[in-house]
């Protein structure tokens, strides 16, 4: 089904907007300060930023609830906070923290609770659509029901096996599954003509026999009832979902990244628009918050982030020595002898 | 002065320009020059055949296959050798059965970007060329300097067989040389890094650099460490390597992949059962630890083996 689903997800009213593009600017100005500790020699690694990207991962992270699943990947800072990760994993994530959910193990993007719905994504892309249809089928297996999972993927890690495989079998089982794909133009400098040839990402769901969204996701209004109402098919017994959103990247694939290749004309052109202020300005013409609003919004979002970078800049740093070097829950199962 | 990197690109420049059989295949190769730039201004230098890939690495591998099949000789870059695991059933079952089963060749050479920099993590940092190697029908090269970073890509595109070329990400801007080499040694041929008499330490890839500045700390003691760089890991330069414990009558065995098994297991296997007499002291191996690989510099510094690590276990197989 293309573009004819019922739209049975409520017109957008003020609150899931408003709160919306509060996990927006959270999201924009969180990844801002991380770009700006990496400028600045304070982050190991990579920095990837969702910039552009957050009315549509915003929307998905509340379209979700607890209980249901969530694999977030590279650039869904907004859907993670949506879905209820705590600005402090994030910055702990980054800094190395040793008290972070990761500890030091892991970095930037690769973090999250899988014992709470919140899985935590492998590089490799597409590995997580599989991943979350086990879930479901786990769900099902054990006779729960209600539950939905969602996972995200680039126009570049659709031209996986994975997320052939993992599609394939999401709608062989019918299962709850939300997959947004996020069509940002490009797959880090690889434009989408070198990526696939389909007139249209969202013609991939008919091959598979599930049902397809388009989404412009300059535009949160559209991702909010869009998501909302695959969301709501996924649980309510349709199968697995396709959401094709139309957006740009607003940032480099990562901060080295100056994104040269990408072409003004784009960046000109509706699909550049920036979602965060297009829902800035939508709030201010609906009367749904005032400048001053506004103005105060953003100051306590910095402060937030500013003061809980400050708390994790204090914490401790990873220790090699307390470091317990075993890869396996049961340790009495390890090699000692490799482990020496 | 030229890098490892640059040896890299200028190598593969020389490759297209000499043999219109080749052509690079990988992601973000074309015009952006790839994810490190080993291919930067290749596409323009060379229209047509230094091209974009989609993600889809097993779609990667199999298409080099085919091409080789017809007769070309295909250079895929993967981005990250991590992400080789994808495309790890067309190399280990298809490429390098292919010969053997129909006796037609298959010249593709696999570029993996390899070994762990700090901050990178689990999925970005991964050494696999031992994982390859228990594989017949591929040779793989590991070279540690930048004029084999050079010399052994020209010769690994000219081989007829599958080739891993495991170029470590680390050295790519670290290591500096006067020039690119008008000559070389054979691949399957390993070098003499650092003369030494008292013990000889058999080492591939970026380790090598490390066991060098752990030599220069047992220099102080009174200790001369020799050093063989093994440059291809598959064929290991057995002769080379039992020539020098010949001389020391000890082997430290020293590599970044995970210790289960592995290149130091395969050396310490070889010099047990044909150099056993040789030997003064029990051979010995150190590698990375055995977890996954860690983001933090902190616990990535002490995963890998390093120069104190390595001159630490030095000192124990010197004591002895
Ligand atoms: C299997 C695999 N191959 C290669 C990579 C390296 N890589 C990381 S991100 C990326 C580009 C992703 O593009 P896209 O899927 O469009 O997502 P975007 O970055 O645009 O959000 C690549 C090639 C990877 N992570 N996984």
């Amino acid at each position: 089904m293309l573009d004819t689903a019922p739209v049975t997800h409520p017109a957008t009213v003020r609150e899931p907007f408003a709160q919306a593009y509060r996990w927006m600017l959270l999201a924009r100005l969180l990844e801002e300060k991380l770009a700006n500790l990496y400028r600045g020699g304070k982050i190991n690694g990579g920095v990837f930023l969702g910039k552009g990207q957050e009315a549509l991962s915003a929307s998905l992270g509340m379209s979700l609830r607890k209980g249901d699943i969530f694999a977030p990947l590279i650039r869904d800072q907004a859907g993670r906070l949506a879905f209820g990760e705590e600005v402090i994993e994030a910055v702990r994530t980054y800094l190395g923290s040793r008290l972070g959910p990761m500890r030091g193990r892991e970095g930037n993007v690769h973090r999250g609770r899988p014992q709470d719905g919140y899985y935590a994504m492998i590089s490799h892309l597409g590995a997580m659509i599989s991943v979350v249809c086990g879930g479901l089928m786990a769900r099902r297996l054990k006779g729960e029901t209600g539950a939905v999972g969602a996972t995200c993927i680039g126009d570049g890690g659709t031209s996986t096996g994975s997320f052939h495989e993992a599609l394939n079998l999401a709608a062989i089982e019918k299962l709850p599954l939300v997959l947004v794909i996020a069509n940002n133009q490009f797959a880090y400098s690889t434009p989408n003509h070198r990526e696939f040839a389909c007139r249209d990402l969202v013609d991939k769901a008919i091959g598979y026999g599930i049902e397809g969204h388009n989404v412009d996701a300059t535009d949160l209004d559209a991702c909010l009832r869009v998501v909302g109402n695959a969301v709501e098919r996924a649980r309510s017994g349709h199968g697995p979902q396709m959401i094709v959103a139309n957006l740009l990247r607003l940032a480099g694939h990562g901060e080295h990244d100056d994104a040269g290749y990408i072409p003004q004309e784009l960046k000109d052109s509706p699909v550049g628009r920036d979602c965060l202020k297009l829902a800035e300005c939508a709030l201010l013409e609906r009367g749904w918050m005032s400048a001053a609003e506004l103005e105060t919004l953003r100051e306590e979002t910095l402060r937030q982030i500013e003061e809980t970078v400050a708390t994790v800049q204090r914490e401790p740093a990873p220790d090699p020595d307390q470091e317990n070097w075993c890869a396996l829950s049961n340790e009495s199962l390890d090699d000692l002898f490799v482990a020496r | 002065m030229i890098t490892y990197l640059e040896a890299i690109r200028a190598a593969q420049s020389k490759i297209l320009a000499d043999d219109p059989r080749a052509y690079i295949y990988g992601q973000d190769v074309g015009e952006f020059g790839g994810a490190f730039k080993a291919t930067k201004n290749l596409a323009k230098e060379f229209p047509g055949r230094v091209i974009d890939a989609p993600i889809s690495e097993d779609a990667m591998i199999g298409s080099a296959i085919g091409a080789a099949i017809e007769g070309l000789r295909p250079i895929i870059e993967i981005q990250y050798a991590d992400f080789s695991t994808p495309g790890f059933n067309q190399i280990v079952n298809h490429a390098a059965t292919l010969f053997w089963r129909t006796q037609v060749k298959c010249p593709i050479t696999v570029r993996l970007p390899s070994g762990g920099t700090a901050g990178s993590g689990p999925f970005h940092s991964q050494s696999m060329e031992g994982v390859y190697a228990q594989y017949p029908g591929m040779v793989i090269l590991t070279p540690a300097t930048v004029e084999d970073a050079y010399s052994m890509l020209l010769e690994a595109v000219a081989i007829d067989d599958p080739v891993l070329f495991c170029e470590h990400k680390y050295l790519y801007y670290h290591l500096k040389a006067e020039g690119l080499p008008t000559e070389a040694l054979p691949v399957g041929k390993a070098r003499i890094a650092r003369q030494g008499r008292d013990v000889t330490v058999v080492t591939y890839s970026a380790m090598v650099h490390e066991c060098l500045a752990a030599a220069e700390e047992l220099v102080a003691e009174g200790y001369q460490v020799e050093i063989v760089d093994l440059r291809s890991i598959k064929p290991i330069d057995t002769d080379t390597v039992l020539a020098s414990v010949a001389r020391t009558g000890r082997l430290l065995a020293v590599g970044e992949a995970w210790p289960w098994g592995g290149v130091t297991a395969e050396i310490v296997a070889r010099v047990a059962s044909e150099g056993f007499t040789l030997l003064d002291a029990p051979p010995r191996r150190l590698n990375a630890k055995n977890t996954p690989i860690p983001f933090h510099p902190n616990l990535w510094g002490t995963h890998r083996p390093t120069a104190p690590t390595i001159a630490r276990a030095l000192r124990e197989l010197l004591r002895v």
